[in-house]
């Protein structure tokens, strides 16, 4: 095995890929199984997930989320695609460059929403800022909206991605 | 109503947009 450029870029997809599954495997289980589960969860229980499992998840989420981006466009630039598929390959009309390029705009878009809008929205619906009553809620829904969006784009997202490695 | 306040929404509002993203791909490449 010769420590060569194959090998450096194997290196850092398998980065990029070991930090997509923690994000993207964050936001599903916020998804499907932190929010639906907290009507069923008693008052005096709550607090053991605002207060305690909410923050550390969301910790290891918006980090993951901007460790996926750093190493997606190192590796889009090591493997010269980078400015073809920014520009969603309608520079030279290939599928390939088209394809990891629609991914890498969802991709983009959700890590916007994961340190812009989730997260500030988040830790005043947690407690973690001082806000209103009336701001408290309006945050949350901001938060879970959003959050929404990102589950709604990570179906196309990851279609993109595998389809740009083996479809085209 | 918006189809991201149910979970089932969600999902098939995402695979809408898969299709759609498909054939602009296959638009894109050919």
């Amino acid at each position: 095995m010769e420590f060569d450029h194959t090998w450096w870029t194997f290196l850092i997809r398998w980065l990029h890929v070991l930090s997509g599954f923690m994000w993207v495997g964050l936001l599903w289980y916020f998804n499907f199984v932190q929010t639906p589960s907290m009507p069923k969860i008693p008052d005096e229980q709550k607090p053991a997930i605002s207060k305690v499992i909410a923050p550390a998840a969301l910790f290891w989420f918006r980090w993951s989320a901007l460790s996926t981006i750093v190493f997606g466009l190192i590796l889009a630039q090591m493997n010269g695609y980078l400015t073809e598929a920014l520009s969603l390959g309608l520079t030279d009309n290939v599928a390939k460059h088209s394809a990891i390029g629609f991914g890498m705009w969802m991709g983009l878009i959700m890590m916007f929403n994961v340190w812009f809008i989730i997260w500030p929205n988040q830790k005043k619906a947690l407690g973690m800022v001082e806000v209103s009553d009336e701001e408290r809620p309006k945050a949350a829904r901001r938060a879970g909206v959003t959050s929404r969006i990102n589950t709604m784009l990570s179906i196309p997202m990851l279609y993109a991605m595998v389809s740009a490695q083996n479809l085209y | 109503m918006n189809p991201l306040d149910s979970l089932s929404g969600t999902i098939i509002s995402g695979l809408v947009i898969t299709v759609i993203m498909v054939v602009l791909i296959n638009a894109i490449g050919a």
